[in-house]
């Protein structure tokens, strides 16, 4: 008899969630992680990034500390602590989720974690010692690392993905980054904001292209307004290191060559795949990533996966609710497992981005009916009390029931606002339900409700 | 990002002892509260009876297995609680509890520690429940736009299953539903509705019923024999021994259906094979006969199991039959004293019917139905119509388990026994 009911491969936002969850439901849970518990999210990316785009936010109100009426005198920043301070926090929560396991009784291996054929998991320890560890069944959970474009070579120094930026020791002068979804646009603002010359590269037509195309069209603006340069519809042809930096040969309606002291490559992930199967061991695939069923299994029997690694949206809360279902569905074979429809997607700059549900083309392109009710941060009494009046919230009511078919929001806070639409999706509540909700005054949530109220005409502030 | 896991909130918790819904049978995954006998501040010593579950199968007694103070209560009268939800919290007086209105069919430690996760990721403690509709109060619950689009379609909600959380009706519940407003015209016997449209949660019995009545019809080949006895000998055999207990002051009166399952005891002794069971990829034969028996209850049925029954007479046999039926009746039967059997009779003989197939009740091979003893013109011997007594007999069986030629010879003993009763007094 196997030794565990469940083994988890990876101990990221997905692998450590689904192992706790089965050890609710009563279960032996084990998750394997080669690094340290909490994978890309908490170690190298969503946690530290966003301690990083806090520091950036402090610097820039103090610089702007004027328009409050407070005067400062010279003001300089440490970059190696602004740094530092990334790490300790993603130190200090990983130590947290380490203690979650062990409180929530799940067994907890370090070391580098292989699926053979038989089912069963070889780990090799730092130390050079292997163990074999056997499961009843197995959560595939070892997620996504950055991918990296054909003919540059990442050296950490010139040539960085996002998990070495998180590592700089020093800030570079200037700054090529490619590739302008969330990551990209998050170390631009940040950077930048600390006084590095950025160059955003996007080969789509837009910063943030799955975003709404007003929303996506209004943050190039604004970053262009702080001081990146943002070149769209550019692809990278060639990019030579040299001692002093990188040259960037761009193609495309912005061919130009762009020269920079280092280059950020943010143009997406891939799936981790290799390092978690034995040489031999193939499962089926679907454009590159683990391909599963309505249940989360794979092709191999009694293997289930779960978060980036079964593809997109690669997301730290999305790949957490795919290992809670696919623990479910593994426990309880009568019950239906969920997957992902409807989830919130955020990007940390300022102003941040956050949104849920269709964009407005998309509504269209499905040829849905349904009415657009936006309101600006300027009309709200709270955003220009707090020096926050730029931004915008849209939302897409259907017609004629009023379901609400997405939201989107460019501003202050407005990863912390998608929240009230989400809940609203998830509960099928109409604009009605949102209208004759009372929101506090005077709070940014009143523009979701005054956004709706003007999709049916009658928005009383605007 | 958040704050440590709160320690102190984490072992106070602790100190207090959640009380579980148990698993009170093999095939029990969910429980109904019942009845509360302890209130919110009683004291509660271990042994005690707290409160009554209903099962799939009956009601039984809760009894506490620590001592403390009743500090909460989860599950209010009439909730459903999965094996393992939390029903109630005990523990020191005066102790401080979390909120627990919501019972998880989830392990303690589930919803004990608070989620102080501090990477951006939720640990919902939701379990999947297609469950029913209607709260026990007869709202229906529905999201507000499942609400309009039912509106517009002229769809009645409280006829729709729910598939969202806890059974409530989204819109493609919605969707997916005709219209159900049209209602046939008058008739002779007038046009009304027949009754109020209303929904009914499935009781926990009647979940079971459907779950092994399907199982059984779709997955046993099931085929039917049946013969007719001449039902005089057994009528007239009954009517003399029932007098003369009377006269005895007897507490005893014999049934018909006495007298079928002693009957079919000494058949099954005599053809052996078919107090079989199907496992898969053995057939067990039972050296024992646990007879099991239909009795009908307000909502569904169950079959109570009078143990060895190849070791008793026809006196015990009626008298275990008549108190497994009451208790049934009553919803008192314990779980061994409805599982476990080997054979089943089924007798629909007191209303009427004259003849009916019976599905499998698995994993036995085999199951009697029993029609009314009827009176109709028979053939005698010398070839006169004359007036006689015919009950019929049908048997059902598992094709994997007993064939053709062995279920009709079961069915001709069974035939000898009943038209010659006398033999199942001795």
């Amino acid at each position: 008899m196997a030794a565990y009911d469940l083994a988890v491969l990876g101990g990221g936002p997905a692998g450590y969630v689904g192992a706790i969850r089965a050890a609710q439901l009563g279960k032996k849970a084990v998750v394997i992680e080669k690094e340290r518990a909490g994978g890309t999210c908490l170690n190298w990316g969503c946690i530290p990034s966003k301690s990083l785009l806090k520091n950036a936010e402090i610097y820039q109100h103090i610089l702007h500390a004027e328009d409050y009426g407070i005067t400062t005198g010279k003001v300089s920043f440490d970059f190696a602590k602004v740094m530092g301070r990334s790490r300790a926090v993603s130190d200090r929560i990983a130590k947290g989720v380490e203690f979650l396991l062990k409180a929530k009784k799940v067994d907890y291996v370090v070391g580098e974690g292989k699926l053979g054929a038989d089912r069963k998991i070889k780990v090799k320890t730092a130390d050079g010692k292997s163990q074999t560890i056997e499961a009843t069944n197995v959560l595939l959970a070892t997620g996504c690392v950055p991918r990296v474009l054909p003919g540059l070579k990442v050296d950490g120094k010139k040539v960085m993905t996002s998990r070495e930026a998180l590592e700089m020791k020093k800030q570079p002068k200037s700054m090529v980054v490619l590739g302008a979804g969330a990551i990209g646009v998050e170390f631009a603002y940040f950077l930048n904001s600390f006084g590095t010359k950025v160059t955003l590269v996007e080969m789509k037509a837009r910063v943030l292209p799955v975003e709404d195309e007003e929303i996506s069209d209004l943050l190039g603006k604004t970053l262009a307004k702080q001081g990146v340069t943002v070149l769209t519809d550019a692809a990278m042809e060639s990019c030579t290191v040299s001692a002093s930096g990188v040259k960037v040969k761009l193609s495309g309606k912005n061919a130009k060559t762009v020269e920079a002291e280092a280059l950020l490559c943010a143009v997406g992930v891939q799936a981790n795949l290799e390092n978690a199967l034995e040489p031999g061991v193939k499962l089926e695939l679907d454009r590159g990533y683990v391909k599963t069923n309505a249940r989360y299994q794979t092709s191999m029997a009694g293997v289930f996966a779960a978060g980036d690694i079964i593809g997109p949206p690669w997301l730290a809360h999305v790949a957490s609710f795919e290992a809670i279902e696919a623990v479910n569905g593994i426990f309880d074979p009568k019950g239906q497992p969920k997957k992902v429809t409807v989830f919130p997607g955020c990007t940390y700059c300022q102003p941040q981005v956050a949104s849920i549900g269709l964009t407005e083309a998309a509504a269209k392109e499905k040829k849905l009916k349904f009415k657009v009710g936006r309101f600006p941060y300027r009309a709200s009494g709270r955003a220009v009390a707090s020096g926050d009046s730029e931004g915008l919230v849209k939302i897409l009511i259907g017609e004629p029931h009023g379901e609400i078919l997405g939201a989107h929001i460019i501003g202050a806070e407005a990863t912390e606002l998608i929240a009230e639409v989400g809940l609203g999706m998830t509960l099928e509540a109409t604009a009605d339900e949102i209208a004759h909700t009372i929101h506090a005054h005077p709070t940014l949530t009143e523009m979701i409700k005054e956004a709706t109220e003007a999709a049916a005409g009658h928005a009383i502030h605007i | 990002m958040g704050r440590p896991v709160g320690i102190i909130e984490f072992f106070r918790f602790f100190m207090a002892k959640e009380i579980t819904m148990p698993a009170l049978s093999p095939s029990m995954t969910e429980g109904v509260l019942a009845k509360w006998h302890k209130k919110v501040g009683d004291t509660i010593k271990p042994g005690e009876v707290i409160a009554e579950v209903e099962t799939d199968k009956a009601t039984m007694d809760l009894e506490a297995f620590d001592k403390g103070t009743l500090l909460a209560i989860a599950a209010p009268e009439g909730a459903k609680v999965a094996v393992n939800g939390r029903i109630a919290v005990i523990g020191e007086p005066g102790e401080k509890v979390e909120a627990v209105s919501a019972p998880a069919p989830t392990k303690p430690t589930a919803a004990a520690v608070p989620v102080t996760t501090t990477v951006s990721s939720s640990v919902p403690v939701s379990a999947p429940a297609p469950a029913p509709v209607a709260s026990a109060s007869g709202r229906v619950k529905a999201s507000p736009l499942a609400k309009k689009i039912a509106a517009e379609k002229g769809v009645d909600l409280a006829r729709l299953a729910g598939s969202g959380p806890g059974g409530r009706i989204v819109r493609q519940d919605v969707e997916g539903a005709s219209g159900g407003g049209a209602r046939s015209a008058a008739s002779l016997f007038g046009g009304k509705p027949i009754a109020q449209d209303s929904t009914k949660p499935v009781s926990q019995m009647r979940a079971a019923i459907a779950r092994r009545l399907v199982e059984s019809k779709t997955t046993a080949p099931h085929f039917y024999v049946e013969r007719e006895a001449d039902a005089a000998p057994l009528g007239r055999l009954r009517t003399s021994a029932n007098e003369a207990l009377e006269l005895a002051k007897a507490n005893l009166r014999l049934t018909v259906t006495d007298f079928v399952l002693k009957a079919t005891v000494e058949a099954l002794r005599r053809v052996p094979s078919v107090n079989s069971s199907w496992e898969g990829n053995a057939i067990r034969q039972h050296g024992a006969i646990h007879l099991a028996f239909a009795v009908a209850l307000p909502d569904g049925l169950i079959t109570p199991v009078i143990r060895n029954a190849h070791a008793k007479d026809l006196r015990t046999i009626a008298r275990e039959a008549k108190e497994l039926g009451a208790k049934a009746k009553a919803g008192k039967l314990q779980p061994e004293e409805y599982t476990g059997g080997t054979f089943t009779v089924s007798n629909l003989g007191m209303v009427g019917v004259e003849r009916f197939a019976a599905i499998l009740n698995p994993p036995q091979a085999a199951i009697l139905a029993v029609g009314a003893a009827v009176k109709k013109p028979v053939l005698a011997s010398n070839g006169a119509v004359i007036p006689g007594e015919r009950m019929s007999l049908t048997v059902s069986v598992d094709h994997r388990v007993v064939d053709g030629l062995v279920a009709g010879q079961f069915l001709k003993d069974l035939v000898e026994l009943l038209e010659n009763p006398g033999v199942l007094l001795l």
